[in-house]
């Protein structure tokens, strides 16, 4: 199963390592993992996308927990929440491929912020299976590049992870 | 006031009242080392390789309630105490590691004698810190000790640069700490407690299984007034022993690998579990699915949440301080006015008594060879149970969890959970000058002393007269049991030629050498050596090289599934 872990974390050097290493150390999954500041600044928050049996993710939450510099841990996927990613995706756009592109990227409410004569770049927002569903979309052949921020997410209505 | 660097670092182990620090110096812990140089309070102990540095600061943790303390220098100072930083976080032993680091300034950019320390001891250390300001430096040692032995203890590693450590800054101890980040959790969940109450009393085959979180919470006089209570059979494992006095007719002695027959009998049959301090490790309860086919009921109590439900799957968790949580129950017990079912209870014992009656640990008496077991068996007699036991990994250690009964906790020491060669030699050191005069042995092989040998050197300097016993078998024991038994009778590269002669290489390092060839002179031997207050006397037992440790449960096989000695 697919679950969505959520953490705060003491916004030191290392700590980001101190969360890798343990997935590496015990063969544990990482689908994706994005981290940055919160409005405290000596805290980040991570979103960390992780796949395994239920035993496994609980042993993760328990030494995601364990980790000193762990103040919170949270499987925000246990309940209602949201997830976004950012993408950004560098398309061949000429002749008629051009006018598609322009109306694929509206079907998807995406947003071209940089254009030449021969490209745009499409920046997409939305859950992971929407970005995805987007490449498809597209001609493939005309994909020149994409980059991807991960998963963040946060808790639905009053579910808040906070110290 | 303000103090450079390296005279606040001795000021904090000052504080901290620690007695000893075990190093060795190099460049960049000049600073520290100068500091040292002029003060008395705080003892160094010069060890001749880092690897024995922290072993014995080991030995001197687990044998004592402190933490101990270990000094290094950056770079190959660190590299060489890796190993006895991995041993230590494997059995949750409290540790501060002092080492010393390149310049700030010059960190990232390959300078002599420069190691990403942080980076390699991260995944064998409970926490770590690189020091980048000397106004941290204080705190950072204050939280260093406070981690090292609150919650599930472990080693913690302070890198201190060296233009740290001449750096200077107004100097103040802090009293407290306290760390939003970390708050372990001491007491019981009530309602977990009820349930596991409840679960004790009506249980119809009850066994009490114990690990070194006993020892290490000092938990020993809390569990022996549970089990008794209760009425119920105690089994340790390797790093619980002494945990349950092993003379107590409730022990049915150490489960596992090597576990005795009744213990891992008990262990698999049992209906209710309950689980201190330990954590269901495959030398312990061997294929966890063999385990499980035995349905079962178990309680767990551990400190670390992260021990629970991790390899088998637990009914009532229990996360808590130990001591606080067996206490809990007992005096619930009580209040309750229960008994545990007798009728039940005096049927299972009958069962665990036939169980004993299979002698799993009978051995050949009457041989015209050293038996090892005999071995340890006359060293429990001269000893009359109270030496501190070290010991090395093999099978000489498997022989002394078997043949020497500790009543006592923190009297066994050995690298249970990482297995580490060498440990016993330096370990002893902490020990006895934890304990001077009383006694302390170091079981160890030709295999594993040699790993360490070099600490020869350090005993005859600080005069610590430790009973080295060596059960020479010529082979790397444990190895070549396994190739024996698992791998045809070839024999890679488990046939040690070329031993020393350890009597004359004991005399060369100022020590006595012995040199034991028959039974009949193993008991005067070790009277003799254990005569020797003041000497450290290194006893070459020549025993059977064809000896195997037995009951054994081969890698992956179920608990039960035990070989036992050809004897039976």
């Amino acid at each position: 199963m697919r679950h969505v872990i959520s953490l705060l974390i003491e916004n030191e050097a290392g700590a980001l390592s101190r969360v890798s290493g343990l997935f590496s150390a015990r063969a544990y999954n990482i689908e994706s993992l994005t981290v940055a500041p919160t409005e405290d600044p000596s805290m980040s928050r991570m979103t960390i996308v992780s796949i395994g049996s239920d035993d496994i993710i609980e042993q993760i939450t328990k030494q995601l927990n364990k980790l000193i510099e762990v103040v919170k841990v949270v499987d925000i996927s246990e309940a209602a929440h949201i997830e976004r990613e950012l993408m950004l995706v560098k398309v061949r756009a000429t002749g008629k491929d051009r006018e598609e592109m322009k109306r694929m990227s509206d079907i998807f409410r995406g947003r071209i912020i940089d254009v030449t004569e021969t490209t745009y770049v499409i920046e997409l927002t939305g859950n992971t299976t929407k970005l995805d569903s987007f490449i498809e979309a597209i001609d493939r052949s005309l994909i020149l590049e994409t980059v991807r921020t991960g998963v963040c997410g946060i808790g639905r209505g009053d579910r808040v992870l906070k110290v | 006031m303000v103090l450079t660097g390296a005279e606040i670092v001795i000021r904090c182990l000052q504080e901290e009242k620690v007695e000893y620090v075990f190093g060795y110096p190099g460049g960049s812990v000049l600073f520290i080392y100068d500091e040292l140089f002029k003060q008395d309070k705080v003892r160094h102990i010069l060890v001749r390789h880092e690897q024995g540095a922290v072993h014995a600061a080991d030995g001197y943790a687990r044998s004592t309630e402190k933490v101990g303390v270990a000094l290094v220098t950056s770079g190959p100072g660190v590299t060489n105490a890796v190993t006895g930083i991995a041993t230590a976080y494997m059995d949750s032993i409290p540790m501060v590691i002092i080492s010393g680091q390149v310049p700030t300034a010059y960190i990232g950019q390959d300078a002599f004698q420069e190691v990403d320390t942080v980076g390699i001891t991260r995944p064998c250390v409970k926490h770590n810190f690189l020091v980048k300001d000397v106004r941290d430096l204080a705190a950072t040692i204050k939280k260093a000790f406070y981690l090292a032995k609150s919650g599930r203890p472990g080693p913690v590693l302070v890198d201190i640069p060296k233009d740290i450590s001449a750096a200077k800054c107004e100097y103040a101890y802090p009293k407290s700490i306290s760390m939003r980040s970390y708050n372990p959790v001491v007491k019981g969940h009530q309602g977990q407690i009820k349930k596991a109450v409840q679960l004790l009393l009506e249980a119809k085959r009850p066994m009490i299984y114990t690990g070194g979180g006993v020892i290490l919470s000092d938990a020993a006089d809390k569990l022996a007034k549970l089990v008794r209570q209760l009425g119920f059979p105690v089994t340790n494992t390797l790093m619980g022993l002494g945990g349950y006095p092993a003379t107590d007719k409730q022990f049915v002695g150490m489960l596992g690998m090597h576990g005795t027959y009744e213990a891992n009998m008990a262990m698999q049959h049992c209906d209710v579990l309950l689980a201190v301090g330990a954590r269901f490790d495959d030398r312990v309860i061997g294929n966890p699915e063999h385990f499980a086919e035995v349905p079962r009921k178990i309680i767990h109590i551990d400190i670390d949440p992260s021990s629970i439900s991790k390899r088998v799957k637990v009914d009532v968790p229990i996360v808590g301080h130990v001591p606080e949580v067996l206490d809990e129950i007992s005096k619930q017990i009580e209040s309750l006015g229960e008994r545990a079912d007798e009728k039940a209870l005096k049927a299972w014992w009958k069962q665990i008594d036939e169980w004993r009656g299979k002698d799993c640990l009978k051995y050949d008496r009457k041989s015209k060879i050293i038996k090892p077991q005999y071995v340890v068996e006359k060293l429990y007699e001269v000893t009359k149970g109270e030496a501190f036991v070290c010991s090395d990994v093999g099978q000489h250690q498997m022989w002394a969890a078997q043949y020497y009964k500790f009543d006592k906790p923190r009297r066994w020491m050995n690298s249970g959970g990482l297995g580490t060669m060498g440990f016993g030699l330096p370990a002893a050191m902490g020990v006895q000058l934890a304990h001077p005069g009383s006694p302390v042995a170091c079981v160890t092989g030709e295999g594993s002393i040699q790993m360490c040998i070099q600490e020869l050197s350090t005993c005859k300097q600080y005069r610590l007269p430790v009973k080295i016993i060596l059960l020479n078998n010529g082979y790397l024991g444990m190895v070549r049991q396994w190739q024996q038994l698992f791998h045809g009778n070839r024999y890679a590269e488990s046939y040690v030629d070329a031993l020393p002669d350890f009597v004359r290489l004991a005399e060369s390092y100022g020590h006595v050498g012995m040199r034991i060839e028959k039974p009949a002179d193993v008991e005067g031997a070790l009277k003799e050596a254990f005569k020797r207050k003041d000497d450290l006397v290194f006893l070459d037992f020549a025993i059977d090289p064809k000896e195997n440790v037995y009951p054994m449960v081969q890698g992956g096989k179920g608990l039960t599934e035990m070989i036992l000695s050809e004897e039976l």
